[in-house]
Formats: C-alpha cells, structure tokens, sequence
C-alpha cells in the first residue's frame, strides 16, 4: 500500500476538495478533528491516498454541505473538539447526549448546558405513525434508537439515533503509549479485534517504517481470514433466521463455533484478543494449532456448500432476501460503502486487492461482486467470502514462512503520523495515528466502515416494510461501538 | 432441506458430542445448573441482557449459549425479551454515561426478587475504558450486582459457570 500523501491546505483547497468529493471524483475516507485542526482524509479514482489538514480553532467550511456522507462525522466533531462546520445542513449533536459531565471533551471543555431534548427530523403526511425502538433491544445486540415512520406496514422513513455506546475511546488514545494504544484499538468493535489490532499495528509500523517479519504477516493474515469466515458464518445463519428459517442459524451455528473453537487453540483466545502487536504478532503458531485449522478448513469446505444448496433453494427463504432493501450502486459508490455492502451493490474494492498489504500481495483471491444491492445480493457476497478465505487461509498455512513472529521496533526520534486502510469482515477499516518524539500518541483516529453504511441502512428500508427490518438490518451488520467510540 | 433434515435425525446430536476437548463438561455444567435451578427456583429461569456500552465482544459470547455446542435452552434458561419476564439481568459493558438511564430503567422494570449480572472484565470497572469521561466505570455504580462473571470477553463456559454461582449462593424465599 502507497503511503498516503498528508498536505496542509488553505480554506479555497478545503472546499474544492469538498467539491471534488460532491462531483465524485473522490471517495471521503474520513473527516475527524485533532489540535487546532480539522483533517479530511480521501481516495482519487487510482486510489492514490490524501490527507488534508486545514489548521482552525474554530470553524471550517462544512463538507456535509456538499457531501452528505460527511455529515455524521462533522456532528462528531463539534461534539468532541467544538469545531463547527460552516453553514452545516445538520446542526445537532450526535455523540453527546447531554450525559457527559463536560461539553467538548477533546477540545475547549464547557460546561454542560440544558440540551432541549433531541430533535428528531420533522415528518408530514397522512396517516403516518411513527415507532420507537430502543436503545434496548429485545434480542442480544447493541444498543441504538431506531425512529421508524410508516404508512400502514410500509416505512416512510427511518431515522436512527446512536452514541449509546460511547466510551470516549479518542480521549483515552492521547497520550497514551502505543502498548495501551494496541489494546484499545482492539476493543473497538469486538467482532472486528483483529482488524483493528491489525491496522493499528500497520500504522504504527508505517509511521515507524518499521518491517514485520514475513511470518508474523502470515499470521496475521491467518487471524484476519478466520475473523471473517466466523462472522460471515454466524451472520448467514443469523439472516436467514430473521427470515424465519432457524434451521440455516442452528448449522451456521455450529460451524461458527467450530471456528471460534480452533481459533482458540490455535492463538490461545477465541477472537484473538491482543494477539497482534506493532512489530508483529504474539502468538506463534504451533504444529498443532495448524492442524486444527487445517481440519477446520476441511470441515467447513464439506459442509457449508450443502448450506448453500439449502440457502438457495428454499424459495420461502428466496422470497424474503430477493428485491428487499435495495441498496442502489449510485449510493454505494458516493457513500463509498466499504465491505459486502458495498460489493452486492457493484463496488469493487477491497483494499486486499487494491491497497494491497503484505501478505495479500503474493496471495491470490478474488473480490466476489453482484449488482442488485438486496438482502440476497450481500448473503451471496458474503457465501463467496467464506469460499475466499478457505482458499486464503489453506494458502496461508501451506506457505507459512518459517522465522521470528517479532521484530522490536526502533525508538521514535521526531513526530510521525501515518494513515492506513485495512480490510475487516465489514469492510475497509481507516486508522489515523500520530505520535510524538517520544512515541505517545497525540492522535489516534478510528473509523469503522459502519459510519457509510448505517446511512445507507437509512436509505434502504424505504419502501419496505417494518417487518423486513430486522433482515435489512442483519444483512448490512453494522457495528455500533465502532461508530459510537 | 429433506437431506439436512433426515441426516439430523440419524446423527446424534451437536450438543452432546465432545469434538474439542474443551467441550468436555458443557452438558455437566448444564445438568449440575438445571438442578441448582429446580431446588432454587422451582423452575427456570429467564435472563435479560441489556449491553450497556461494550465493544460487542461480549455479546458474541452470550449468542454463543444459543448454539447447538451449549443449547441455554435445554437446561431451563431462556433469554427473553421484556424484562418484565426476566429473574437475571446480565450486563456487559462499561456502562456509559449514555446508557446509564436505559439500564437503571431495565432494572426497574423487572419484578423481584432478581439477580444482577456483571458480564466481562468492562462491566466489572470499566476495563479496558477505565477513567474515561464518558462511563460511569462498572455496573455496580449504577445498580447493585450479585455477581462477576470475569473475561474479554467470558467464554461461554465461564458463562454458565457463573450462573450456576449465582443459584448456588441465592437463597430464595419459596
Ligand atoms: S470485557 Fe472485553 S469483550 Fe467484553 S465488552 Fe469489554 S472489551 Fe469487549
């Protein structure tokens, strides 16, 4: 992966870099607040990577203004730093309730004020009713507000509220050490823990220009494979439940937890907690846990393609998937929707491939797409990712290069900062790290790829109906603590 | 879907096979649980979960009782959706300032007498999140907590360990 570009640009630069992301010349990244300057990072159609810094206390021209992707990421960053996007379409907080003890918490700290209570967006018509679901769910998922307003059984709108979840992680980054740092980047959104402790590590690795040995890549990538192929199993299972078909949920099920099981005995954690760290991984993989993945990838290859049979021949199941909540590929590409959501609408990127990271660049895998964009298009995306990284990981374990699975990392001399764009099961994840000479980190910036595809959750269940909610819902699977922090 | 079927019905099944040597003990644990239950409660029992703020590691492992490997149900613990309906609520999560009300209000809402949870290392005192401005640094600084269930997250052993603690040390008034 080329090293992102980071410029510092005057207000003119700012908005026509705004401009340029409105004309779909370029995919929004990012957009998060640090000292005394609000930062934009984004990617041109060759996947070149820009950073953009435009120093200010205070305000700055609004990118959600021209872009509407930007606009729960601007509401974010007047929480936390007090800066206020110019001219902004949408004004109200997002992360702060009116719960904390202080106003700002990263920038100029004020106090509290009485907020009035959260507007939310005004509907008219006819015969509308509106339904409020949580932040308490009745299943066992995270919490978040889901405003629904129908017209009889089909939904007009949904608005969806969150921040429930926030643990002021951006906060307990600074001045934290790059060992604490790894560890809270790890705990971001728990189904994603290897991602995250995989981009952190690689942007922190990237600042340094630090090399990893080649078999700690290799691992890591092992890591990252069974990350995916857990979730993708559970969540198949999980979707097609909210189709009423608890049959697929119980066999996804049990090879879910096959995987979780060989996980944990191969690294020693089902979820690979604290397994990666800047410099490589550690837990070395013995002779042993190889085998038990080597049979896992064996079990999985006999028995899920018989799920698959099942999946799409049950018309009752067919019936609920295809043609609901439609995500059209126009929206998916200007929202920049990373992950199967992205890809069942015709986008296709995955940063393996186009960004590539060792080991992914003398692996070869394809980037399975579909164009519909409904609830079947993502499960078929997600059933040829399973296929993927059976393949990736039966690569990964015949190739295991032989070596250290650490390399110490040199002393920081001056500031550093890097960017980098890793793949989770949910798509591209982006870490933005900066740390002084002494290796203390100053900023660390984590978006999760749910922050461009709960918008488009929004976007979808128009015109379906409230029933076909939770099935919407499961097939995008978006993270509430990776966006809420 | 015939085939899936009927092969089921020929193979013993998932919940009782021992594949991993992990698995060893599960239907033990659930046996010794399901009688704690009856001599405790007379019946079984319903657990509501409320996530107040964890980084969703906890919850995969909670779902993960519903698996065929561990199969709650079989052993009279339900999840169920109304705390209303709920004798245990398990919470995970360093409790955020902004789940705070959501949580006391579950609370409130379930009947007595009931139990109370701490699920994973967070919820015990904010874990990993500790002094942050934006939690309120464990459940115990929100609602009263009978028991912790350690782990980042707990596996779904600890789980049921912990809930056989829990009837264990409960004196019920029958
Ligand atoms: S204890 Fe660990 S797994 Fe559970 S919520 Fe906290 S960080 Fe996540």
């Amino acid at each position: 992966m080329g090293k992102a570009q980071i410029t510092t640009v005057t207000l003119a630069e700012w908005v026509v870099a705004a401009e340029a992301l409105a004309a779909g010349d370029a995919t929004l990244l990012s957009l998060w607040g640090a000292d005394g300057a609000v930062q934009m990072a984004l990617m041109d159609a060759g996947h070149g990577l820009r950073v953009l810094t435009l120093p200010t206390e205070t305000t700055f021209p609004s990118v959600a203004r021209h872009h509407a992707p930007a606009q729960r990421l601007e509401r974010t960053m007047t929480d936390l730093y007090g800066l206020t996007p110019a001219a902004t379409p949408d004004p109200r907080p997002w992360l702060d309730h009116g719960r904390w003890p202080m106003r700002h918490p990263l920038g100029a700290k004020g106090p509290v004020a009485p907020e009035p209570p959260y507007a939310f967006l005004p509907v008219e018509g006819e015969s509308l009713h509106q339904v409020a679901v949580g932040p308490v769910h009745a299943g066992i998922i995270e919490p978040g507000h889901f405003r629904f307003t129908a017209q009889g059984e089909t939904v007009v709108r949904l608005e969806q509220r969150l921040g429930y979840t926030h643990k002021g992680v951006d906060a307990l980054m600074l001045g934290a050490s790059l060992e604490r740092g790894a560890q809270i980047a790890g705990r971001v959104s728990g189904d994603s823990a290897v991602a995250y402790q995989w981009g952190f590590a690689r942007a922190v690795e990237t600042a340094l220009d630090a090399s990893v040995p080649p078999r700690a890549t290799a691992l890591r990538a092992v890591m990252a494979e069974l990350e995916r192929l857990a979730n993708h199993l559970g969540d198949i299972g999980a979707i097609c439940n909210d189709a009423a078909f608890a049959m697929m949920l119980a066999h996804c099920g049990a090879l879910r937890e096959h995987t979780l099981r060989a996980v944990g005995l191969a690294f020693g954690h089902r979820f690979c907690r604290d397994c990666i760290c800047p410099g490589g991984v550690a837990r070395d993989l013995t002779t042993e846990g190889a085998g038990a993945l080597r049979d896992l990838v064996a079990e999985v290859r006999a028995k899920f393609p018989a799920l698959v049979a099942l999946y799409d021949g049950t018309a009752s199941l067919q019936d609920r998937t295809v043609a609901t909540g439609t995500l059209s590929p126009a929206l998916a590409a200007r929202f920049g929707a990373g992950g199967y959501v992205g890809r069942a609408s015709g986008r296709d990127f995955d940063t393996r491939r186009d960004l590539p990271y060792a080991p992914y660049d003398r692996l070869s895998f394809t980037v399975p797409t579909r164009a519909e964009g409904d609830v079947n298009a993502r499960v078929w995306v997600r059933i040829h990712e399973v296929e993927q990284s059976l393949a990736l990981l039966s690569q990964l374990l015949d190739t295991l290069p032989e070596g250290p699975i650490h390399a110490a990392l040199r002393a920081p001399t001056e500031p550093s900062a890097a960017l980098t764009l890793t793949e989770g099961f949910r798509g591209d994840i982006l870490i933005w790290l900066a740390m002084d000479a002494s290796g203390t980190i100053t900023r660390c910036h984590l978006r999760d790829p749910s922050w461009f595809q709960w918008p488009l959750l929004e976007a979808v269940i128009d015109g379906n109906i409230i029933a076909d909610f939770p099935l919407c819902n499961k097939s995008f699977n978006c993270s509430y603590s990776g966006v809420d922090l | 879907m015939r085939k899936l079927l009927m092969q089921g019905l020929g193979r013993r099944p998932l919940s009782e096979t021992a594949p991993l040597a992990t698995d060893a003990g599960i239907e033990e644990l659930g046996r010794t649980l399901t009688q704690t239950l009856r001599r405790r409660l007379g019946r079984s029992l319903s657990i509501r979960v409320v996530d107040a703020g964890s980084c969703n590691g906890c919850e995969l492992e909670l779902n993960a009782l519903a698996n065929p490997f561990y199969d709650l149900e079989r052993f009279g613990l339900h999840f169920v959706a109304s705390p209303r309906h709920a004798d245990v609520l398990m919470v995970t999560g360093p409790v955020t300032r902004n789940m705070r009300e959501a949580l006391e209000r579950t609370h409130t809402a379930m009947p007595n007498p009931k139990w109370v949870i701490a699920v994973g290392d967070c919820a015990r005192d904010g874990g990993c999140f500790k002094g942050s401005y934006a939690i309120c640094g464990g459940v115990d600084a929100v609602i009263p907590v009978d028991l912790h269930i350690p782990g980042c997250p707990p596996t779904p052993t600890a789980l049921l360990q912990g809930l056989i603690a829990l009837m264990d040390r409960t004196n019920v008034p029958r």
